[in-house]
């Protein structure tokens, strides 16, 4: 496919502005961060974009989406990230992912209805420290009867506080085991973590908790190599859609400071007149332009089954990230002072991209992670 | 089998045929084929590809077929480009006439110049010049002062332009020429079209810190060129200017993709430096790695710098955003390649230095980067002043 948007995808954008320029403003989201709902997410945001069919557009119809492919995805996460829209967007389409991938027909049937309507909602836990790193899996699954006993902890669990269910990537007999468990079920401890983006998360302890066999993704057949392409899948489409969600956060950031030089004025003129200025934003345009191309890229090749894919989420995770930054901190430069008011709300982009940027693997992470894979140096 | 599968086939099938050993190597500055009058070439294998090529209009493969073009569609293209990625083929033909003029003649010339001079660049067999700066006019390239009087079916052209690349071994010139003296300055200029054999033109040549020339000044000294070598309306060349700038921009900055370098700057490190090497330079790795991130960012910025221009949705600005991140992006290539190298690279003739002494003339060429920088700050931005 070409790298550039077709028409029913521009129609895709054009619906979906709407429909977040109506129900999730960023007044929205700064409302729900001031009001310490715990929940620190909007359940009607969430069921008016899952009745839309944005919740996860990428699900082939086979599997009961609406088959508009990563693209479309792509778009989703893009638009909410120019509002700072708090959804269990990325959670949603990590447990989806792995449910596609890994899952047997009984449970796909069981929980890919209420995920694409929006009523459940799934949490991935895989990360055991700080810095993304999802080879190190401390958490173990063992034998237990008929069924896994769990013993570990995971942190920063995104949506963990929230979701009814989770997904737990454990270490099993013989390598990687995603585990559905209850987050109610005895032995599970949910701790809610403060975070600066003002999202969900939480850390999670496991000790000792029983689970049934029916639990192993993909059950009785259910197999480590499963398991583990099912995870490096699920983690390569997370990566592009945060990186789609970093360029929306980006452009946004970036659009309301290209206003802020037409309209602040120092010295007698517009603070836009000052070549200084005009070359930094302008840079930053390069920046966000080529970011575009990444993104679009990645997002196509995931749904073309490229065989680059994985590298390509990379490459954009890393882009994104970087462009992000820079983009963030000239934002903040550019409007002086109240630049670094929690009243004005370009910090609550700066905050944000922070988090996405880091989440599944930041540009270092995934610089290291190509030089390995594709570059071998 | 697919009808791009079919024609992927066929492409193997032709280059397998005809593509010669010579040009099937890792290209350089001297291995470049220029075409022209008199051509010069290194190997008769040269010659062979250029007139191979240039017969299937595959030097200019996505060109109509009416004007020596292959043709082909945006897949075909694509497809003819990996194949011959694939066998480390060289490009057939180098030329301001396929990058700058060819595009500017699809847009604005008339049915008897496209007739008259798309097919010979096609086929290499006019090498162009391009003759827009002057010694008062670089940045500032509407202040040309190179003036076209009006002699009733010819203009007498006078003055001088500088910086013209190979002025010395092109076979004629696209000049920014004032023929209306007492229009506003971006109103008074016409691009015309020079053959460099007319009685009056001579060329100067100027050394660069590379060593070498590849650049003239070059003189017009009462030349006379006929009306109909007008591209365009008179008066208005300063909008052919601009359009043919826009191609000269993604060409310059597409630079570092285009050729093709059997190896990457990863693949340069471990041949130089091994393994253990590489691991012990941990901070000039993490320089290489940015480095092929950005190598790649910009492989796809133009695929889809391509892809918008078959589906009529270019953005005005895409030249500016690839000279400026791809020519920025060669310099920092060859500097690390010197990096790898350390004394090893000092040969004023070796191919590292020679590579690295060239690179910042693309920062400055085609619209300096600072320009780049205020056409995206003011046309794109709409950021207010001068
Ligand atoms: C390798 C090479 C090949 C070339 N080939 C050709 C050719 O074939 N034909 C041809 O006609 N020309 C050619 N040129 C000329 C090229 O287009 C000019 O060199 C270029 O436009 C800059 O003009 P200048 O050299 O006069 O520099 P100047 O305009 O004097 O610029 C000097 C410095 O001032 C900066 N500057 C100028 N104005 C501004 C501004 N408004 N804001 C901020 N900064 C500014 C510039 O960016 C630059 O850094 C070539 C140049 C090179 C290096």
């Amino acid at each position: 496919m070409p790298l550039v948007l077709t028409e029913d995808e521009q129609m895709l954008v054009e619906s979906l502005r709407s429909l977040l320029s109506r129900s999730a403003p960023v007044a929205a989201f700064r409302a729900l961060r001031d009001s310490g709902d715990p929940k620190r997410y909007s359940p009607a945001l969430w069921a008016e974009l899952a009745e839309a069919g944005f919740a996860a557009p990428q699900v082939p119809e086979a599997e009961g989406g609406i088959g508009m492919g990563y693209a479309a995805a792509g778009l989703a996460a893009e638009e909410m990230g120019r509002v700072l829209a708090a959804t269990p967007f990325l959670s949603t389409a990590l447990a989806i992912e792995l449910l596609i991938a890994a899952g047997d027909a009984g449970q796909k049937a069981a929980l890919l209805p209420g995920l694409l309507d929006g009523s459940r909602l799934f949490a991935l836990a895989i990360e055991e420290g700080g810095r993304h790193d999802p080879d190190t899996r401390a958490t173990r699954a063992t034998r237990d009867g008929a069924g896994w006993r769990i013993e570990g902890t995971k942190r920063f669990v995104l949506d963990g506080g929230v979701a009814d269910g989770l997904i737990v990537a454990t270490q099993g007999e013989d390598g990687p085991m995603l585990l559905l468990v209850d987050p109610g079920a005895p032995g599970v401890a949910v701790t809610p973590r403060a975070s600066i983006d003002s999202r969900n998360a939480a850390d999670i302890a496991f000790e000792g908790v029983s689970v049934g066999a029916d639990a192993v993704l993909g059950g009785a057949n259910g197999s480590a190599d499963d398991a583990a392409a099912a995870i490096a899948r699920a983690l390569d489409v997370g990566r592009v859609l945060l990186a789609a969600e970093l360029l929306g956060i980006a452009q946004e950031a970036f659009d309301r400071t290209v206003a802020y030089l037409k309209e602040r004025e120092q010295f007698g003129v517009k603070i836009g007149t000052f070549q200084a200025l005009q070359h930094r934003a302008a840079r930053q345009y390069v920046a966000l332009d080529l970011a575009r191309s990444v993104v679009l890229k990645a997002l196509r090749a995931l749904d073309e089954g490229d065989k680059a894919r994985s590298a390509l989420a990379s490459l954009a995770k890393a882009v994104t990230t970087r462009t992000a930054r820079e983009a963030m901190n000239e934002a903040v430069q550019m409007h002086g002072g109240v630049g670094v008011t929690d009243e004005f709300d370009i910090g609550l982009f700066f905050k944000r991209a922070r988090v996405a940027g880091e989440t599944l693997g930041d540009d270092y992470f995934h610089r290291e992670r190509l030089a390995k894979m594709v570059w071998g140096i | 089998m697919s009808d791009l599968d079919a024609f992927r086939a066929e492409v193997r099938a032709w280059l397998e045929e005809n593509a010669p050993p010579f040009i099937r190597q890792p290209e350089s500055i001297e291995t470049a084929i220029w075409g022209g009058r008199k051509p010069s070439f290194i190997h008769d294998d040269q010659r062979l590809w250029m007139e191979r090529m240039g017969a299937k209009g595959w030097t200019v493969p996505e060109w109509p077929r009416e004007y020596g073009g292959g043709g082909l569609s945006r897949d075909e293209a694509k497809i003819l480009a990996q194949e011959m990625r694939r066998i480390g083929a060289r490009r057939p033909l180098d030329s301001l006439g396929i990058w700058m003029l060819g595009p500017a003649l699809l847009k604005y010339g008339t049915e008897e110049q496209k007739r008259e001079h798309l097919p010979r660049i096609a086929r290499g067999e006019i090498r162009w010049a391009q003759g827009y700066s002057e010694p008062g006019a670089g940045s500032d390239l509407a202040s040309v002062a190179t003036k076209g009087e009006d002699k009733g079916d010819h203009f007498l052209v006078n003055g001088s332009k500088i910086w013209t690349s190979y002025g010395d071994k092109c076979d004629m010139i696209f000049a920014l020429v004032r023929t209306e003296p007492d229009a506003p300055k971006h109103l008074g200029i016409s691009f015309l079209l020079i053959d460099m054999a007319d009685p009056g033109v001579s060329t100067r040549p100027i050394k660069l810190i590379a060593g070498d020339s590849p650049f003239t000044q070059t003189f017009f000294d009462n030349v006379k060129v006929p009306k109909g070598n007008v591209v365009g309306e008179r008066g208005r060349g300063w909008d052919v200017c601009k359009y043919l700038l826009s191609h000269e921009r993604e060409m310059i900055g597409s630079l570092p993709t285009t050729q093709l370098s059997a190896e990457t700057l990863a693949q340069h490190a471990v041949r130089v430096l091994g393994a253990d090497g590489i691991a012990r330079a941990g901070a000039l790795r993490s320089d290489i790695m940015q480095h092929e991130i950005d190598a790649w960012t910009l492989a796809i910025a133009i695929e889809r710098a391509g892809d918008q221009a078959k589906a009529k949705a270019s953005s005005p600005f895409t030249g500016s955003v690839l000279k400026l991140f791809g020519t920025e992006l060669m310099k920092r290539r060859t500097e690390l390649a010197m990096s790898i190298e350390g004394s090893a690279g000092f040969d004023p003739q070796g191919h590292e230095a020679q590579e690295w002494l060239h690179a910042p003339a693309n920062t400055i060429a085609g619209g300096s980067n600072e320009i780049q920088l205020n056409i995206l700050a003011k046309r794109a931005l709409g950021l207010p002043g001068a």
